[in-house]
């Protein structure tokens, strides 16, 4: 009999006799923190589903997973199921469609505990409000009657893990737990995680892109690539000295930022001496919500409050801050796509805020999405994409030769043009998307989170190109992101943007180096580290709010 | 907050689906005091009876008296028979009305097991099996499938009337029974429409990412679907029942001629091959303020299943 609680040998998954995984062998001990790391197509989400026993019909697992002296391959659906929620249970990524929309949050937490533990209907919220409890969630009576659109982010994501941890299972399998929150929710979810797994004396395996995130959870660590292990050992001493080449281009992708506790002193940047191409004063942005009653006037949020900044000719200029800063409108205010309520906004001498004709406008400022698959009409060839700009502001010229020349500054081949957005990668479209926004000949370039889709080694290659288009065409950059490592990383100022007020501005390496507000010091602190060390706890900080109603 | 506005909408659909209704009924061609003289007509008798009947008033007036009218429960005289228009259209409500949910009912209870049946049994003998049945149903015409109803349970069988309807004051039981094989005519069609879009609701719902969460938590795949899947996929199911309900209440008119069923939709037929204007307009009026009504039925009871709608 092993002394292990899980067993992988061998395991390889196919669908339709293509190989996804292959080969994959490894263990773990109880109490053991094991994490998997991986890029997007590396197999490590199906070995974990694999374990759950929850593959789809298609894919088809071999070798063998031996938990509890069972291979869990030879189990029929009755007995898994049996294990399922109650020796080994999940956590999954996204907790708003991960949890029933039409069901109490309460009800289902204490849904496992219902199935195999037997607990009468009527103890059912008792029982959850106590697991809420645990779990740090405030108001967890209320919060058990919730129905899951009513939690913040974070809440939804701490009701999961007191899901997973109701029967008290001795292993729990956390696929990107974190992935979908904000930094300082995501620490504190972290802290709850690590915390739940080790007071239930559980073993954890943590799947995860991040490696900044499993540095700061596990003990040992496994690099997955196209299927297989690449090396597997000791988490710092990977991360301090991958033996793999690939294992070290990862750790090569981590900004600077997320590598150590003391962030890498960056030249201070004062404000530029060149004129300003955006020049934004007293700007706000106020939405009008739903009335909640016939009395009441209807309850408004302030998504741009008060807000002024100048953006420098050829400079990289950062914004940077949570879901509901109010960043992205602040954007979008920019490039004219959103009316401003107050206040005036003028970009390259043109008046967006007073002004009806943006066609102007059109031609100097362009922007990059988040999403490069959602931004990118599925229907339309990339030539015709890149050149739509062209033709829909009726520029003069070869548009055929412009449009080749536009792929080749973003490293696309030319042979792309009579193909379509769902053939390429996710990096690719994001470097079609750059092109397309580039295509009118723009001075300012608009990125509103361009690279936080992208797989990490992806969002390094993707970050230099900005850089050198930015040289190459003599552009100025408005960079968005809730990422701070990456902004260090590219910006030279940047803004923190809180609840559409700007607290806190200046060089980037002054703002990030040596804050002085306290929202940004929480900001800094929450960013997982290579080296493991986390320096906020849970505890701390109380930033988590619930959505507004 | 929602309900009030969402009233107020409603109140304001009626308003503005009466005024619809009665111009476009006034300025189609054909007017019915030259329709009631006939061929023979002078135009000094047909301006005469214009004036009785009131056509010669500006619309408005003519609107306000008819909208008022109604309000009072007053729909005005038919131009052919005289007699009262409100009451008619109640008695042939009567025989409508029933049918339309008798067929929704049957439309329920046929579509739903084999909608989820087919669903559970994605890519399955079961699944083609449903599939072929629907695509049948819904090639097959109402009338077609009514007409061998009536063959098979009427004729070789005498387990149901062929056609008439005894009126309820005669006999419940048997005006029922002779609802039941026109109802099931209706039923085919619609319930073979109603099974695939419970099908494709459910599959949608099956691969969402909350029912691996629950047979994350032991829960096995029925289980799962009955518990978390189920309520979840009625959402987009609950608005085409409510169209369809729309449809067979304004739709039967080929049924109930086969049947030989004094419904809504015959009345209507007639009252608009023979230009009973204020015949037309009323039935026309009430048909749309049913649909309105089930509408805001509809859209009240996603409240009750879904809570995000709640809260917004």
């Amino acid at each position: 009999m092993s002394s292990r609680l899980l067993d992988v040998e061998g395991l390889s998954i196919e669908v339709d006799g293509t190989p996804l995984v292959r080969d994959v062998s490894f263990s773990i001990d109880a109490g053991q923190r094991l994490g998997i790391i991986g890029e997007s197509g590396s197999g490590k989400t199906i070995t974990a589903l694999s374990i759950m026993g929850l593959l789809g019909e298609n894919l088809v697992p071999s070798g063998r997973i031996v938990f509890d002296d069972r291979n869990l391959l030879d189990l029929d659906e009755q007995a898994m199921s049996s294990i399922r929620g109650n020796a080994i249970s999940m956590i999954f990524q996204e907790p708003m469609t991960a949890l029933n929309p039409v069901m109490r949050v309460g009800k289902q937490v204490v849904e496992a505990l219902r199935r195999h533990e037997g607990i009468a209907k009527s103890d059912a919220m008792t029982v959850a409000t106590e697991l809420l409890d645990r779990v740090g969630i405030d108001q967890p009576d209320r919060r058990a009657r919730s129905f899951p659109h009513e939690l913040s982010g974070g809440q939804r994501q701490r009701a999961m893990i007191a899901m997973a941890l109701a029967c008290g299972p001795q292993l729990v399998v956390a696929d990107e737990p974190t992935t979908a929150l904000d930094v300082t929710v995501q620490a504190q979810v972290l802290q709850v995680l690590r915390d739940q797994v080790v007071s239930n004396d559980a073993a954890l395996i943590l799947i995860t892109h991040d490696l900044p995130v499993v540095a700061s959870i596990t003990n040992d660590v496994i690099v997955m690539r196209d299927g297989y292990i690449v090396e597997s050992g000791r988490t710092a001493h990977v991360f301090g000295s991958p033996s793999n080449s690939y294992t070290a281009q990862l750790v090569d992708s981590v900004p600077p930022m997320s590598r150590a506790i003391s962030a890498p002193a960056k030249p201070p940047s004062n404000e530029p001496e060149s004129d300003a191409i955006v020049d934004i004063n007293h700007l706000r942005k106020t939405y009008r919500l739903r009335r909640t009653s016939i009395r009441d006037s209807p309850p408004m949020i302030h998504a741009v409050d008060d807000v002024s900044l100048k953006v420098h000719e050829g400079e990289t200029f950062g914004i940077v801050g949570e879901s509901g800063s109010g960043k992205s409108t602040l954007a979008r205010m920019m490039v004219g796509l959103t009316k401003p309520t107050e206040g005036d906004i003028s970009v390259a001498g043109i008046d967006v805020s007073g002004t009806k004709n943006l066609r102007p406008l059109r031609d100097v400022v362009q922007m990059v999405f988040q999403d490069p698959m959602g931004s990118l009409d599925p229907r339309m060839k990339i030539g015709d994409i890149v050149a739509e700009p062209l033709r829909s502001l009726g520029h003069d010229g070869d548009h055929q030769s412009r449009v080749r020349s536009l792929l080749d500054a973003v490293a696309m081949p030319a042979d792309v043009l009579d193909r379509y957005p769902h053939e390429f990668s996710g990096g690719q479209r994001q470097r079609i998307a750059i092109a397309r926004a580039l295509a009118p000949g723009p001075r300012l370039l608009v990125a509103d989170e361009p690279v936080s889709a992208l797989d990490m080694s992806v969002q390094t290659v993707t970050l230099d190109l900005l850089r050198n288009l930015k040289e190459q065409f003599d552009l100025t950059l408005v960079f968005i992101s809730h990422d701070l490592s990456v902004v260090h990383e590219i910006c030279e100022r940047v803004i923190v943007l809180d609840g559409g007020r700007i607290v806190e501005q200046g060089p980037v390496g002054t703002v990030f180096g040596n804050p002085k507000e306290t929202y940004t010091q929480q900001l800094v602190a929450a960013i997982p580290r290579l080296d493991g060390a986390v320096a906020a706890t849970g505890s701390a900080l109380n930033v988590d709010r619930p959505p507004p109603s | 907050m929602y309900v009030i506005r969402r009233i107020g909408v409603y109140a304001f659909s009626l308003i503005l689906a009466s005024i619809l209704v009665f111009v476009v009924m006034s300025v189609l061609p054909g007017d019915p005091a030259t329709v009631m003289l006939g061929t023979q007509a002078t135009p000094e008798s047909v301006a005469v009876l214009r004036s009785e009947l009131g056509l010669d008033r500006p619309l408005v007036v003519q609107y306000l008296d008819w909208f008022t009218g109604m309000i009072r429960g007053d729909l005005g005289e038919s131009v052919f028979t005289g007699q009262p228009i409100g009451p008619q259209i109640a008695d042939r409500l009567a025989v409508t009305l029933p049918l339309a949910l008798m067929a929704l009912t049957m439309t329920t209870l046929i579509s739903f097991p084999l909608g989820v049946f087919a669903a559970a049994r994605h890519r399955t003998l079961g699944d083609t099996v449903v599939s072929v049945l629907s695509q049948l149903g819904l090639a097959i015409p109402a009338f077609w499938a009514g007409l061998m109803l009536i063959t098979v349970f009427a004729i070789n069988n005498s387990w149901f009337p062929a056609s008439g309807f005894p009126g309820w004051d005669e006999s419940v039981s048997q005006s029922l029974r002779a609802l039941i094989l026109p109802a099931f005519s209706l039923a085919i069609v619609q319930s073979s429409i109603i099974t695939r879009y419970v099908r494709s609701a459910v599959l949608e719902t099956l691969r969402e990412e909350y029912i691996r969460t629950a047979r994350s938590k032991g829960l096995s795949k029925s289980q799962a679907l009955w518990r978390h899947g189920l309520r979840n996929a009625a959402i987009p199911v609950l608005t085409i029942l409510g169209l369809q309900f729309a449809a067979l209440l304004s739709g039967t008119v080929i049924i109930e001629t086969v049947f030989v069923l004094p419904g809504l939709g015959r009345m209507l037929l007639d009252g608009i091959t023979g230009r009973d204007l204020p015949l037309v307009q009323g039935g026309a009026f009430v048909i749309v303020a049913f649909i309105l009504t089930i509408n805001l039925l509809v859209d009240l009871s996603y409240r009750v299943i879904d809570p995000r709608v709640r809260q917004q």
